[in-house]
């Protein structure tokens, strides 16, 4: 009976032996409570890394098995991950969000939408040239998207075992826009640049045209690019119910409850994903650097952008808006106009921005997409 | 069929393609939105008698 006693007992503390045999569990445990720092008291992107935070800290539980073959989140990383059908999901809440008015107002911010997107290309080299396989290149340069169910769709597809490090480093990199972009913005434009006030956006937007946007841009970006079609059909099905007015029922429950919920076993899955053996490595902090390189890519291209418009419209144009072109949205847009604020205080950069930030928003979607479809072309993906 | 390529062909092949199919599709875009806001322009509200 003593034996039995003795072998009982052994079993609650097999767990501790195993988290004294592995550190590097214990350091993801760590690393878990981090992000729920970040998350609760940072208020860094919440929604999202609460759940990332718990989901490493379950998974590096030794013995726990969330993750093994019958574990309870490898239920929902095989339904919605494997399958893509979480960050599709998300789109759909994001298009039934997102107000593309803005940019419809001025249409040729869409081109700062695109310039905003070149770190992503950028950070793919600098991949290649660190020496990743290709298509892992391809997964750390869309965390310059600054758009995390895109990120999300592209690793999990091409490049699953950097998920983790990938979707961290979006989410957290995009909550720090406010922080890393000033400096920038600051370094690449003059004080003439930044005081440029811009006249106010006059142009209403008919409810036919709204109408007609989800749809053109459906059909014509998928004819450009179909291996986007997911990603770009999802947002816009979202953005077609929330302007048609008709469907208020799935326009609010994609935008509230299948959003919520989704981005709730979105986070535990991405979560779960950093085990300890996997995540520590150098080749995590290489693509933590990579995408923070990324971020600011972006950032310069749009600001640069924002300049060459500047010359082409005779200075009407304030530069500042080109670092909106992202798909924070609509973070970025409210950094350019407090910088803009800041500088000159007629200037009133906030609808102009929005417009870049909407632009921002359908560029990432474009870029992962034209992406795919280069990718396609080339033969590397089916 | 998968196609092996170097990195370098590669890179640059993405960067021309990838950033120039971006810009491209976004200017397309831009156009045509610009376009169907001139043919479907917002029409200001009529007064109530």
């Amino acid at each position: 009976m003593a034996d039995a006693i003795v072998n009982g007992l052994g079993g609650l503390t097999v767990g501790f032996q195993m988290l004294a045999l592995d550190w590097r569990n214990t350091i993801m445990i760590l690393v878990g409570f981090v992000l729920l720092y970040l998350g609760v008291k940072k208020d860094c992107e919440p929604l999202l890394l609460v759940p990332i935070g718990f989901g490493c800290i379950l998974v590096n539980i030794p013995l726990a098995d969330v993750m093994s073959k019958e574990g309870f989140i490898r239920a929902l990383y095989d339904a919605g991950i494997v399958t893509e059908l979480f960050p599709l999901l998300i789109f759909v809440g994001i298009g039934a969000m997102t107000d593309f008015g803005p940019v419809l107002a001025q249409p040729s911010t869409f081109l700062l939408g695109a310039a905003g997107q070149f770190g992503i290309f950028l950070t793919l080299l600098l991949a290649l040239a660190l020496g990743f396989p290709q298509l892992d290149a391809v997964s750390i340069g869309i965390i310059g998207a600054c758009d995390g169910p895109t990120a999300i769709y592209v690793t999990s597809k091409y490049a699953p075992h950097l998920l983790g490090a990938v979707s961290v480093a979006a989410y957290s990199y995009m909550s720090l826009v406010p922080i890393l972009q000033p400096p920038i913005m600051r370094l690449l434009t003059t004080k003439k640049e930044r005081m440029t006030v811009m006249k106010p956006v006059a142009k209403p937007v008919s409810k036919t045209t709204k109408m007609l946007f989800p749809l053109v841009i459906t059909i014509l970006g998928g004819v450009i690019a179909p291996k986007g079609l997911p990603l770009l059909g999802t947002i816009m099905l979202g953005n077609l119910m929330r302007e048609s007015g008709v469907v208020s029922r799935l326009t609010k429950a994609s935008e509230n409850e299948i959003a919520n919920v989704v981005t709730l076993f979105l986070g535990l899955c991405i979560g779960a994903t950093m085990v300890g053996s996997a995540f520590i490595k150098a080749q995590t902090l290489i693509i933590l650097a990579l995408g923070f390189v990324a971020i600011c890519l972006d950032t310069v291209c749009g600001v640069l952008m924002g300049k060459v418009m500047r010359v082409v419209t005779g200075g009407k144009v304030n530069p500042l808006i080109g670092a909106a072109g992202i798909s924070a949205f609509p973070m970025a847009a409210r950094v350019v106009q407090r910088e803009g604020a800041k500088w000159n205080k007629k200037s009133y950069l906030l609808m102009h921005a929005m417009g870049a930030n909407a632009g921002g928003q359908v560029g990432s979607v474009i870029a992962a997409a034209v992406m795919l479809s280069v990718l396609a072309g080339m033969g590397i993906i089916r | 069929m998968e196609v092996f390529m170097d990195n370098f062909t590669f890179g640059i092949t993405m960067l021309i393609c990838g950033m120039g199919g971006t810009i491209l599709t976004l200017w397309i875009m831009s156009l045509v939105m610009g376009l169907l806001g001139k043919l479907f322009p917002e029409k200001p509200a009529k007064k109530e008698a």
